[in-house]
């Protein structure tokens, strides 16, 4: 039992100590939210502008399209990030040592950072979706947003695998690792069809698409928002998106756990490592 | 009881391509709980990647260390919990305050909020710290101020063992020995402490005993009066300078410009 106590402790320490980090940068979030919100906007837009371009599509459909992926992609993004540079923030601030030399579970230190990504990655997301509701009219009358609350929690656990795994980059990489993770974060946006359907990517992409959980979240949420879809016929989605978890979530820890073991061996915890 | 025991450890590292630097080169040595035990040597000489290894930070290459008895590999989080570390650099999240960084090395550690705040301020006032300055950002403080937040960070949770890695380098004298009493007194409390230092007046100091590193190699190891009663016949004003140079061949400054250079 106090072993548990210890370790719940230890959560809310990492959990306490991002959120003031947070709010000790809280200039960078006014500018990151301001982007995403920019970039929200646009993505509307250019669902405006198909139409007067002459697309024949119903205009607020495609733009109602175009938001869902945005935000959601917000949000998938903010996840991502913040577990994949848990590692590179230390690396900055050259704690990391300190950390790793902590006595609690390694799980325990990057689930409590998930924790706090899924709080704050919601939070953002809703505001950012009451700031763009005000400039475009959306129709909500028949989303399922109980079905699509389901959907972003699902779809969380395969992202939190994700992020865990990219946060080896920065650990085993102290110069490139940052790098890398970003690339791997603009493949998935080009994969996953945030902006577009799956199908009209080139074959193979389509079968690399299927890799990605952010696909079935994206088809997951549209189903539901857009088309009203009920929550049995979610399942489509839920499905792979469970079973991507169930396999996401504990390899990027094992996988973190062994890259932990590389980087101690070879010496590559120490900032210029 | 051993405190540690370090047996014939070795730490390998590749530098380039083709060179590999011998860090540590077979090691062996034990501290007794209740010791103040000091690792001297140079610059690049393979005292902090020792204390790496036994902080498990680092794997030894070969070789075991056991701390009160656990092995470093096999139970890393039972070691852990016997352990702390004050390197050279205060590291800290710069823009949070002190008392943040220090509640949060605390929580990791698993002590109660309460009791974390009341070992805070016994420490901060030993250190003749203003408590008043712990709501600063760290960013703010001096480097004497950063190593002393660091110091009560280590000494926090009044570990077993404590892994002082040149704790009081760079601090002006005065803050130099608030620390060294810090450590006498953390050592009155029970802690056992590893103590590695440039300072030779120090390690005299402070030391119950001693090793001195050269190039990754134990050259010598015993109590430092001892050491340098042994020479006082050779020389009559022998010091542990003087120790370092007859075990090594080269002064201690000698040494530290090879490094730089």
């Amino acid at each position: 039992m106090e072993a548990v106590l210890r370790e719940l402790r230890a959560a809310m320490a990492f959990v306490e100590r991002n959120f003031n980090l947070i709010k000790r940068y809280w200039k960078w979030e006014v500018v990151f939210f301001a982007y995403t919100i920019a970039n929200t906007v646009t993505m509307g837009f250019i669902g405006k502008g198909a139409v007067s371009f002459g697309a024949t599509v119903d205009a607020d459909f495609l733009v109602l399209y175009m938001l869902i992926g945005s935000i959601l992609w917000g949000y998938l993004s903010i996840l991502f990030e913040i577990v994949a540079e848990t590692v590179a923030w230390e690396r900055w601030e050259d704690t990391i040592e300190y950390t790793f030399m902590a006595p609690v579970k390694r799980v325990t230190h990057l689930l409590s950072v998930c924790i706090l990504s899924v709080f704050y990655g919601v939070l953002r997301s809703g505001l950012i979706l009451m700031v763009v509701s005000l400039l475009f009219d959306l129709d909500l009358s028949r989303a399922n947003l109980s079905g699509a609350g389901l959907v972003l929690g699902v779809a969380s656990l395969s992202f939190i695998g994700l992020g865990v795994a990219g946060a080896v980059l920065p650990l085993i990489s102290p110069e490139k690792g940052v790098q890398v993770v970003h690339i791997f974060q603009a493949l998935l946006l080009m994969f996953s069809g945030v902006y577009y359907e799956v199908d009209v990517l080139p074959f193979w992409m389509q079968k690399v698409a299927a890799f990605s959980p952010a696909t079935y979240a994206l088809r997951g949420m549209r189903k539901a928002i857009l088309h009203g879809a009920n929550t049995a016929s979610l399942w489509k989605d839920v499905y792979p998106l469970l079973f991507l978890g169930a396999l996401l979530l504990p390899l990027g820890i094992a996988i973190f756990y062994q890259m932990e073991r590389f980087a101690k061996k070879k010496g590559l915890l120490k900032r210029n490592g | 009881m051993q405190a540690v025991v370090v047996r014939n450890v070795s730490k390998y590292f590749k530098k380039g391509k083709r060179e590999i630097v011998r860090a540590v080169e077979n090691i062996s040595f034990e501290i007794e709980e209740g010791e103040i035990f000091g690792i001297l040597g140079p610059n690049g000489s393979g005292k902090s990647t020792l204390i790496r290894m036994i902080a498990t930070l680092l794997i030894p290459d070969s070789g075991t260390i056991e701390v009160f008895g656990h092995d470093v590999l096999k139970e890393p989080d039972k070691v852990r919990r016997l352990i702390h570390r004050v390197s050279v650099e205060a590291s800290f999240f710069k823009k949070l305050s002190a008392y943040e960084n220090l509640f949060f090395s605390a929580g990791v550690y698993g002590l109660l909020k309460k009791k974390a705040l009341d070992r805070i301020n016994e420490l901060m006032d030993l250190m003749g710290f203003d408590r008043k300055r712990l709501k600063d950002p760290i960013e703010d403080f001096s480097r004497g101020m950063q190593q002393k937040v660091a110091i009560a960070r280590a000494f926090l949770t009044k570990p077993k063992l404590l892994l002082l890695d040149e704790p009081t380098t760079g601090l002006d004298p005065k803050a130099k020995r608030e620390v060294q009493e810090l450590i006498l007194h953390a050592n009155r409390e029970g802690s056992t402490v590893l103590l590695s230092t440039h300072d030779m007046d120090e390690a005299y100091r402070l030391c119950h005993r001693l090793l001195i590193m050269h190039e990754g190699k134990l050259v010598v190891q015993g109590r430092p009066r001892d050491l340098v009663e042994k020479l006082r016949k050779k020389y009559p004003d022998a010091s542990l300078e003087t120790v370092f140079m007859e075990y090594t061949g080269k002064s201690f400054e000698e040494l530290e410009m090879e490094e730089v250079s």
